[in-house]
């Protein structure tokens, strides 16, 4: 059994956030992390690799320092890791993203009792469209916004968590599943854990590596085969102060519904 | 020396700050006020593997080197220096010991808790009569049959009250002077041993700090570390590398220091203007910063040389000394940047300049050190 978890790198934006005159992300400027959902994804994997002793391979696509990333994710405990970097996978959209990344997965290969976990949704582009798109690419069945994931033998219970509430799901392996920061807290790296992480194998998927896979045609793949174009992005205006309304009195209540009603909230 | 880190010591860097803003810093300050050993903050450190850093993993270490530990602690003690001393005092001065002079079965015996952190180490040399002058030991280890009877007592020792396992010096034979001092690895648990009551301190009061007492007590004869006599040696040999963690934790609590005035002076507006934007200020900054980094190359050029098994000695000696110094005045002058503020407990820096201070003294004192490093020049 193993579980494949699929990473990406994203810019820090707790840090500034820069911007390229024509509007697209400055990535080169800011500092990148390990998008924050994917580590809740990560760590669930290394959760189930602490009970079962399974193999968890992490999987990225994107510039070769990306690998840096991969290897902070086998410090946690990750076994094995894959980079999947191309030119001609550059400029991707989420369509493409999930052809190429998919390839990737077949060429690591699923088995019956495999799980391949990925984070809800990228703090920089916010689709959340690349898991459920693999899924379906690979003919896999899938269960979004996983808090909970418990495994039983080839049966997976997962507590979804929805706006409006909480859906348990049984699903069988092989499977996809999105994880969100609910999910749990991502552990630290370890020191041992460092100085193995270097010695732990890192394999570079390129364009000749995934080329025979039906899915990488040059057509669907790249910035040509990206049918997403981005017109333009920009920082929103910065929401004004909120109103404070002081007091419990019935006149402060009705002076609220009365704002709230307006605003047509209630 | 090339101080280019490896993609190792570059990573540990990070996990070490990570692990100091979430974890350590939030209680900083709650364990200073409270003067509370944060037991919570040693365990999650055990499971990450920094209680046994730069040992080999057949002992249970994490297997890493002399300056990924010396950067760990100084991570540490940006936020806290507390938390940085008690890393330091368990590895240098209770680990290394039994990894440098133990047996094998002693080795096998003691370091597997110790590294993986399980057991709390420390170091029991100062005595009443005993500081700077170490070699005044008055406690007495007396063999009697398959055990050594020790009795006396030891003050001002770092972890004292958490600690499971000690190495103690003792003398076994008062005519010898140096030559009678002897080490032993001592447990809490061994009848007549206890630990006295907690030290109240200007800084770094969240460690534990307390006196030893031995009222025959019982150790092994197998607890002996070393030969018979070499206690004072393996005292000596011990500090040198405990310099290091020192030197570490001044070095990190300066460099906190400096983060925290930069970002206060940015904020903080007078006459108009952001403090930042005056020229003491800018030249004040810069004096710090260049005299921590100065520290730095010192404290990593002593750690490689450890590593490296090359004589570090009079290296560990000037970096503590410089790196102790540089955090008392650097620790100083973020409390003046402050201003009113700084000398209030809102903000960090007061209690960094309480905690800095004791780097000048324990481990040597900023004289000692002053002595080993004229010693080794040959000036007499």
């Amino acid at each position: 059994m193993k579980i494949i978890v699929c990473v990406k790198q994203v810019p820090d934006t707790s840090g500034k956030v820069a911007v390229n005159p024509d509007g697209t992300l400055n990535r080169a400027s800011m500092q990148t992390i390990t998008n924050p959902d994917d580590m809740n994804a990560v760590e669930a994997a290394l959760k189930i690799k602490d009970e079962t002793g399974c193999k968890v391979i992490v999987v990225t696509m994107g510039p070769p320092p990306a690998a840096g990333m991969l290897r902070e994710l086998m410090a946690m405990g990750a076994d094995e890791g894959y980079l999947v970097s191309a030119r001609e996978f550059g400029g991707s959209d989420t369509y493409a993203t999930s052809q190429i990344v998919a390839a990737a997965v077949n060429k690591i290969g699923v088995e019956k009792d495999d799980i391949i976990l990925c984070g809800r949704q990228a703090i920089d582009g916010d689709t959340a469209q690349v898991g459920p798109q693999i899924a379906e690419k690979l003919h896999l069945p899938q269960v979004t916004y996983a808090a909970d994931i418990k495994k039983d033998g080839d049966t997976i219970t997962v507590k979804r968590m929805l706006e409006d509430g909480y859906m348990t799901i049984k699903v069988k392996t092989p499977c996809l599943l999105t994880c969100i920061k609910e999910l749990n807290e991502p552990r630290y790296m370890s020191v041992g854990g460092v100085f193995e992480a270097y010695s732990k194998p890192l394999t570079t998927l390129d364009y000749e590596a995934l080329k025979d896979d039906p899915l990488i045609d040059a057509t669907t793949i790249g910035l040509k085969g990206s049918p997403t174009n981005i017109l333009t992005s920009f920082t929103p205006p910065q929401k004004g102060a909120g109103m404070m309304l002081e007091g419990n009195d019935m006149a402060t209540c009705e002076k609220l519904a009365g704002i709230l009603a307006k605003k047509h909230i209630i | 020396m090339d101080f280019h880190l490896t993609n190792e010591q570059l990573m540990l860097r990070k996990m070490y700050r990570d692990f100091a803003e979430n974890e350590v810093k939030p209680l900083a300050e709650e364990i200073d006020e409270e003067e509370r050993f944060p037991m919570e903050t040693v365990e999650k450190m055990a499971k990450l593997g920094m209680m046994g850093i730069y040992f080999p993993k057949e002992y249970g270490g994490a297997g890493g080197d002399v300056l990924s530990y010396a950067m760990c602690v100084e991570e540490l003690a940006k936020v806290c220096g507390t938390t940085a001393v008690i890393v330091s005092a368990h590895t240098s001065l209770c680990c290394a010991p039994i990894f440098e002079h133990g047996t094998e079965e002693q080795k096998r015996k003691y370091l597997p808790d110790l590294l993986s952190g399980k057991k709390i180490g420390a170091f029991g040399l100062t005595e009443p009569g005993a500081g700077t002058d170490a070699s005044g030991q008055q406690t007495t280890a007396v063999l009697e049959g398959d055990h050594y009877v020790l009795n006396g007592s030891k003050c001002f020792i770092t972890n004292g009250n958490v600690a499971d396992t000690f190495v103690v010096f003792a003398m076994t034979d008062k005519k010898a002077g140096n030559h009678g001092i002897s080490a032993f690895i001592v447990e809490k648990d061994f009848p007549g041993f206890s630990q006295g009551k907690h030290e109240k301190k200007m800084g770094i009061r969240g460690s534990s700090t307390c006196d030893l007492i031995f009222e025959d007590c019982i150790v092994p004869k197998e607890n002996l570390l070393g030969k018979e006599g070499k206690g004072f040696k393996i005292a000596m040999m011990t500090l040198d590398g405990g310099r290091i963690g020192i030197a570490a934790q001044a070095l990190g609590l300066g460099e906190g220091a400096v983060n925290e005035a930069i970002k206060y002076t940015k904020e903080r507006v007078q006459f108009g203007k952001r403090l930042s934007q005056f020229q003491n200020t800018q030249f004040q900054l810069a004096d710090m910063h260049t005299r921590m980094q100065a520290a730095q190359f010192l404290v990593y050029s002593a750690a490689c040389k450890k590593q490296l098994h090359e004589d570090y000695s009079m290296d560990a000696a000037m970096a503590k000394l410089f790196a102790a110094e540089a955090a008392s005045d650097v620790t100083r002058r973020a409390v003046q940047l402050f201003g009113g503020y700084g000398y209030t407990r809102e903000y960090p820096v007061e209690r960094m300049m309480r905690d800095a201070k004791i780097t000048e003294i324990y481990e040597g004192t900023s004289e000692v050190q002053r002595m080993v490093i004229s010693s080794h020049l040959g000036v007499k």
